[in-house]
């Protein structure tokens, strides 16, 4: 192997390369949590002073106060879990029917839903709107949660983890007089659950960041989520910007939160598709 | 080709209480185009020794000779030697002719030098007509050959082989030792092999290095391995069936473990040991008795027209002199007469 | 009764709930809205006249939409590659068993927690020259970058944008390829170091090619996030700065504030349709020109 210090100067200089850019992915984070930390006459004394000196939660809490966050909050957790909770249903449902029963059609209705996956949000949000509205459904949690309660992904993902299990167990199921729904809640979600819990994770985290929908069909303050309503804290007043930061950073706390719990699932639930290319 | 020697080498994996000594200790001098096969079971330490030579790992203590350097501090490019893997390590997105001259592009060589030192690997290993292929397009057997290829391309000086036919079914495991041990014979090679497989050791081999839990058990011609083995291990790994080694006073009134091959044991009427039948094996070619005496499984090997003892009989079992193999029961090291 | 149609009503009870949400909200609306493309509607959609299927290339050939579309496409050519190189040469930096490697690894991949919301509005406030940290930062370093707030200037505005969402994709980026690396047998690797391959050969034998198809698809939803930008207009720039609009995305276009189409239907359809389209043939696009290089290793 190499001499020593040759390998001891290529480790150092692999670390400070890593520090390097882990300072400049972590920079934008640090710059708004130090203003968002920052008093009101601090902020428009120092605005740029990126020093940890004379920290407070003021700001934050003035934030927390003007915006209403806390309903922001609690609409954007209710609508998340929500979506959550029912994408969960809709795909063991759909994706049982795919990899355990024959039925005729199977093919075709395989190929439908895939085709889905093709059509992006911006398409149907224009006729969306127009449904919506009709329903009555604008200012709303279902015209939130409804559109979004179905996602080919997550029959896919859950399809594929269903075919994993031995069809001598669905048989042997069968024979014993087990019905389908059944056999669905006791055997074939329980063997699914790491799977369930990356789709869980990923849909939460999606619905949680969801931007332009909310913002097409929400307009009053009761409904309104975390993500569209951060905006209301630009006051145009270049003085008050630190509000907008301080909301920001408060927005970000559940969501870094909630990855740290669950980096596992996620990385398994983001690579589930991609490396197979 | 050259000589290696590895002198007092110990590597250990991990630290404080998780340590593991993979290699304990070991000393082996592989002379000039010497076939050295390292031999034992799975976890002895033989890979993590080849491994050390090619510069794929580094020994916590003891030195690596290739020729008369001392290459502890020589990183495998430079080390000229070339490495066979297990699962072949071939680039599946390159073609058979791409793999084979991967380490010729890596030394700089001409676009024509290439080619053309490739293609004769490839001719000598039958691969002639294969060279446009990708690996995924081969059999088990053809991608073994590429492997081969790519590392006589270089004409190194030692050969690193690291259990390169266990993938392979086992009437090709049989065809291409054949052709393992012609290659060597052609190119004048220095090969070091890693197995688990005796059966291997025994007909390719010059030498063999036995090899249990990091330690090294004994070095000999596969001749001498067989029949003097050293310790209790070597005994009962080399030889199919393996060595019959009974316990203290079973086969004779001694303090000793004795050992007798199954080949050595005969059926005698009264004297010896006192067995029974309890199963037996007609293979064709031999008939393998395997016996129950006071508890230890006893197997004894006889021609295929000797008298067969029936199942459930009570025989007794003896050996000459010069087939009785005696152990120290502590050490299992072995005792001369 | 065969089996074929002994399962078809329990089969149909549990795709009904899916297909029902995909049949009303993803299928519909594309049907519709092809339907409403050809229209010509006003501001409460009720009266519409026929204004033929040619509406739809007038549209594709307006000035607006081909502006907002070579917007969309310049910020794509900014974020795809850069995000690709970061995602891979900050994959490969961390790949090592060094200690601590696991911080840094989160560092890496932390952007994927931020929102385009939250990444946007951090960004913005940075960019702003009154009380954000880098528009002097970037004066001193490139001291020709002008200084009205790199948003508020027409000549780097989007590059802006580009930088703000090259950032909040790169824990996305790192994350499925640190994963495919891990996929890359070691001996692949042992061979080509014992072979006589140095670094920079290993990267561009081994690794590169063996990341193939991961690099597909990661470009894939990165220029379709490109396409699909508008959050982080709406966020930082709405568009502007006027007049130029240099940051006017196609969905901004669709969605925002000052949207033309905002109004009318028809025109809304078929600019949406007509995105449609462009995603579809990026995406086709770039299967088959990539594909050709990428290898499937089995």
């Amino acid at each position: 192997m190499q001499g020593d210090t040759s390998r001891r100067a290529r480790q150092v200089g692999r670390y400070a390369l890593l520090i390097f850019i882990a300072a400049l992915v972590l920079f934008p984070i640090y710059a708004a949590l130090m203003q968002a930390l920052k008093s009101g006459p601090d902020a428009i004394d120092h605005p740029k002073s990126l020093l940890p000196i004379n920290l407070t939660l003021d700001t934050m809490r003035s934030a927390w106060r003007i915006g209403d966050l806390g309903r922001l909050l609690l609409n954007s957790v209710f609508v998340a879990i929500a979506v959550t909770a029912g994408v969960i249903v809709t795909s063991l449902l759909a994706a049982y029917a795919f990899a355990f029963l024959e039925f005729p059609g199977k093919g075709p209705a395989f190929v439908a839903f895939l085709a889905t996956l093709l059509v992006p949000a911006e398409l149907t949000i224009v006729v969306n709107q127009r449904t919506v509205d009709s329903l009555g459904w604008f200012n709303s949690y279902q015209g939130l949660i409804v559109p979004l309660l179905a996602t080919t992904f997550g029959t896919f993902l859950v399809r594929q983890v269903f075919l994993t299990i031995p069809k001598d167990l669905n048989e042997a199921a069968a024979l014993d007089g087990v019905g389908h729904l059944r056999f669905l809640w006791e055997v074939a979600a329980p063997l699914s659950r790491p799977t369930l819990g990356a789709l869980g994770l990923f849909t939460f985290l999606g619905t949680w960041n969801q931007y332009l929908w909310p913002s097409t069909i929400i307009t009053d303050d009761n409904h309104r989520t975390i993500q569209i309503g951060l905006e209301r804290l630009k006051t145009g007043d270049i003085d008050k910007l630190n509000l907008v930061t301080a909301g920001t950073m408060i927005a970000a706390l559940p969501i870094f939160v909630v990855l740290i719990s669950f980096q596992r699932q996620l990385v398994r639930g983001l690579t589930a598709g991609a490396v197979k290319g | 080709m050259a000589q290696v020697r590895l002198e007092h080498i110990t590597k250990v994996f991990g630290e404080g209480d998780a340590a593991v000594t993979a290699v304990d200790d070991v000393s082996i001098q592989i002379d000039d185009r010497d076939f050295m096969i390292l031999l034992g079971p799975s976890g002895c330490g033989k890979s993590t020794l080849l491994r050390i030579v090619a510069g794929l790992e580094a020994p916590t203590r003891g030195e690596v000779f290739i020729g008369e350097k001392n290459v502890n501090d020589v990183i495998p490019k430079l080390r000229d030697v070339a490495m066979v893997f297990q699962s072949y390590a071939l680039y599946p997105h390159k073609t058979v002719q791409a793999n084979i001259e991967f380490p010729l592009k890596a030394r700089g060589e001409s676009k024509a030098d290439r080619s053309a030192k490739a293609k004769i690997a490839a001719e000598s290993l039958g691969l002639g007509t294969y060279l446009d292929r990708k690996p995924g397009q081969l059999s088990g057997g053809q991608r073994q050959r590429v492997a081969l290829a790519r590392a006589i391309v270089r004409q190194p000086a030692v050969f690193c082989m690291d259990e390169p036919l266990s993938n392979l079914d086992a009437k090709l495991r049989g065809e291409t030792r054949a052709e393992l041990v012609d290659l060597h014979r052609r190119l004048e090679a220095t090969i070091l092999y890693v197995t688990h497989d005796q059966v291997e050791a025994m007909t390719m081999g010059t030498r063999v290095a036995v090899m249990d839990r990091g330690q090294l058990q004994q070095i000999g011609t596969p001749q001498q391995v067989y029949a003097k083995p050293e310790t209790v291990f070597v005994a009962r790994f080399i030889g199919t069936p393996p060595m019959n080694v009974m316990p203290l006073g079973l086969f004779e009134r001694s303090e000793v473990l004795v050992g007798v091959r199954p080949e050595h044991l005969r059926v005698v009427s009264d004297s010896g040991v006192a067995a029974t039948v309890r199963m037996v094996e007609q293979l064709g070619h031999e008939t393998l008795v395997i016996c129950d005496a006071s508890g230890t499984r006893v197997v004894v090997r006889q021609d295929a027209d000797a008298v067969v003892p029936p199942v459930g009989e009570e025989i007794h079992l003896d050996a000459g002199e010069s087939h009785r193999h005696r152990f120290d029961p502590t050490t299992e090291r072995r005792i001369e007469a | 009764m065969r089996r074929k149609w002994r399962e078809l009503p329990i089969a149909a009870g549990m795709l009904a709930p899916s297909a029902v949400v995909l049949g009303v909200f993803v299928v519909y609306p594309l049907v519709r809205a092809v339907q409403l493309g050809h229209l010509r509607c006003d501001a409460t959609g009720k009266r519409c006249r026929e204004g033929g299927w040619g509406q739809y290339i007038d549209v594709f050939r307006s000035n607006e939409f081909q502006h907002a579309l070579a917007n969309t496409a310049r910020l794509a050519l900014m974020t795809v590659p850069i995000g690709l190189a970061l995602g891979v040469g900050l994959a490969v930096l961390a790949d090592k068993q060094l200690r601590g490697i696991g911080f840094f690894r989160t560092v890496f991949a932390s952007t994927v927690a931020t929102s385009v919301a939250v990444a946007s509005l951090v960004w913005f406030v940075l960019l702003q020259p009154e009380v954000g940290v880098l528009p002097d930062l970037l004066h001193g370093l490139i001291p020709s970058l002008k200084h009205p707030g790199l948003l508020r200037d027409p000549g780097t505005a989007l590059p802006a944008v580009a930088l703000s969402s090259i950032w909040a994709s790169l824990g996305f980026t790192f994350i499925v390829i640190t994963a495919a690396l891990q996929g890359i047998p070691r001996e692949l690797y042992e061979s080509a170091l014992v072979d006589g391959a140095g670094g920079w050969m290993r990267f561009t034998n081994v690794t590169l090619p063996m990341l193939g198809p991961t690099l597909l698809f990661t470009s894939v939803v990165l220029t379709t996030r490109a396409f699909q930008a508008y959050g982080e207009i709406a966020l930082l720039t709405g568009g502007g700065p006027d007049p130029e609009r240099p940051t006017q995305t196609v969905p901004y276009l669709i969605y925002g504030q000052n949207s033309l189409v905002k109004n009318d239907i028809g025109l809304k359809s078929s600019a949406a349709v007509l995105l449609f389209f462009v995603l579809l043939v990026l995406a086709l696009v770039q299967f088959r020109g990539l594909d050709k290089r990428v290898h499937y290793a089995r």
